[in-house]
């Protein structure tokens, strides 16, 4: 199977965007929950751009758009900008860093407030209190949707074939260019896809039954508080 | 009223305060645990708190009662600054809480160090428990001693256990509050919030939420922290708490302090009318 190879590029271009993007997502969110005005515009204004046009059209502009400015040509930045596969992550990046976000803020404001004010009674500094309990509430409440994020950022790689990466889709377009064969081409590729998410649906659901352990029914056991000790 | 005569400029002496205030003459010669000075509290244009002075000695159990609306909780919100106080101060364990003029009109704490360090002195149980649902019982008595106050998990641990036995859910520790019955979620709230080794504790309606059956086991476990001579500040409801168990009763109405004193005396035959009726209200 040629479209075999094609399967390490989607991946990676998937993994690496989505785990850039969980900060990206996780800044705006921040930067919208924040008081202060001007973040929330800027966070605002970037989920509003990246939601409101076509991923495709922004894979354009990166890739085609980035060598127009000499101040970026001329950066240390440039051996990593003109290339096609960087282009792509970024690109994607962005994307899933604001759709990432509102599922990030939902989770944020999902986070019930005496919880909030039970740490703050204790003593806990505002750091704290995000690393030890907002944070860890909020991801699972947006685990699920978060989830269904990643399946989506999976698909939309597919885009990426058309500025030269031979990912699945990059290398089924190929192979149609030299076998005529649309619909046997295209099913193998898209049951590939199939499969790729079906391995990371199971993935997510089991990754959601771990941590939802607390709303569970009950299971003692000898490592959760080993866990909670360490 | 003995809480008029507190109604002054800061006293600096916490014996001369105490002998201030005649509900604390009998325990004149101790320290004072907390200290609230010329407290006001405003949402909006409504003012909730309208100057309220109380000191507390160590080892009181004071009850605060009043009907919906007095501002008693607000009043114990504000004691560590989960409410802003819009003016006034704290003082807790000699040492008063730093503050400087917030950006809506109340006060915010001027040392955020400060603040948390001596929040860390306060346990603060609440009416609605506020467990940490993502981590077991065990897990939420720890939190606090292992990552504010850093000490050793294994001695935290010990404690933990110790203090889950001492309130009689040691079985449920590796629970998550979501299997609890609230009487075993607000137990393991005080166990939580003992485990800090607080120098004062505040009960915010601790029984409110519980089903009547319920509301014994968590009085009995306050009962004991009381019998140990341990500070307590308890906005409660249950006159038998207040009447049996505190050594002082405050009674607020509409954010004074109506009647102060001890409950013999204050349930025996208080000078305040409105103190009557709201006794005279009361289910028996």
């Amino acid at each position: 199977m040629r479209l075999l190879p094609g399967i390490p590029m989607t991946l990676q271009l998937a993994f690496i965007a989505s785990a850039f993007g969980v900060f990206f997502a996780l800044a705006a969110a921040l930067m919208q929950l924040s008081g202060n005005v001007v973040l929330r515009s800027i966070a605002d204004f970037y989920v509003f751009c990246i939601r409101g046009t076509p991923l495709l059209i922004q894979i354009f502009l990166i890739y085609y758009g980035m060598g127009q400015f000499d101040f970026i040509r001329h950066s240390f930045m440039w051996p990593i900008l003109r290339e096609p596969y960087w282009c792509a992550i970024f690109a994607l990046m962005f994307n899933t860093g604001a759709y990432g976000s509102q599922i990030v803020r939902g989770g944020l404001l999902s986070v019930p407030r005496g919880q909030v004010e039970a740490a703050r009674s204790c003593g806990m500094s505002q750091v704290l209190i995000y690393r030890r309990i907002i944070l860890p509430l909020a991801i699972r409440q947006a685990l699920p949707a978060y989830g269904n994020e990643v399946i989506l950022l999976l698909k939309a790689t597919s885009l990426a074939s058309i500025i030269t990466l031979m990912e699945i889709t990059g290398l089924a377009a190929k192979m149609i260019s030299e076998t005529y064969r649309v619909v046997e081409v295209f099913l193998v590729a898209g049951s590939l896809y199939l499969l790729i998410n079906f391995i990371l649906s199971r993935g997510v659901a089991v990754l959601e039954k771990r941590l939802m352990r607390h709303t569970a029914a009950e299971r003692p056991s000898s490592r959760v508080a080993a866990r909670g000790a360490a | 009223m003995s809480s008029s005569a507190l109604a002054q400029p800061v006293l600096q002496d916490p014996d001369l305060a105490l002998a201030a205030s005649s509900a604390d003459a009998q325990l004149s010669g101790q320290k004072t645990a907390i200290s609230i000075r010329n407290l006001h509290k405003n949402f909006g244009d409504v003012e909730v708190l309208k100057g309220i002075d109380i000191d507390v000695a160590e080892g009181q159990v004071v009850s605060i009662l009043g009907s919906s609306g007095s501002g008693k909780s607000t009043l114990l919100r504000c004691v560590n600054f989960l409410e802003s106080p819009t003016m006034g101060e704290i003082t807790i364990a000699g040492e008063t809480v730093r503050t400087r003029p917030g950006k809506n009109g109340d006060l915010e704490a001027a040392d955020i160090g400060q603040l948390n360090r001596l929040r860390s002195n306060v346990g603060m149980v609440f009416q609605s428990f506020n467990l940490w649902s993502h981590k077991t019982v065990l897990e939420n008595v720890m939190e606090a001693p292992v990552y504010v106050q850093k000490r050793p998990v294994a001695e935290c641990h010990d404690e933990a256990c110790a203090y889950l036995e001492k309130v009689g859910i040691y079985d449920k520790r590796f629970s998550y509050p979501s299997r609890l019955s609230g009487g075993q979620q607000q137990r393991a709230a005080i166990a939580r919030s003992l485990a800090m080794h607080p120098k004062v504790m505040l009960f915010d309606e601790p029984t409110s939420a519980l089903d009547p059956e319920l509301v014994g086991e968590v009085l009995r476990v306050m009962r004991a922290l009381a019998d140990e001579g341990r500070t307590m500040l308890v906005v409660t409801h249950e006159m038998g708490f207040a009447r049996e168990v505190s050594n002082r009763v405050i009674f607020l109405e509409q954010g004074w302090i109506e009647e102060d004193g001890a409950p013999e005396t204050v349930f025996g035959a208080s000078r305040s009318a409105r103190f009557r009726q709201f006794i005279a209200a009361q289910p028996h």
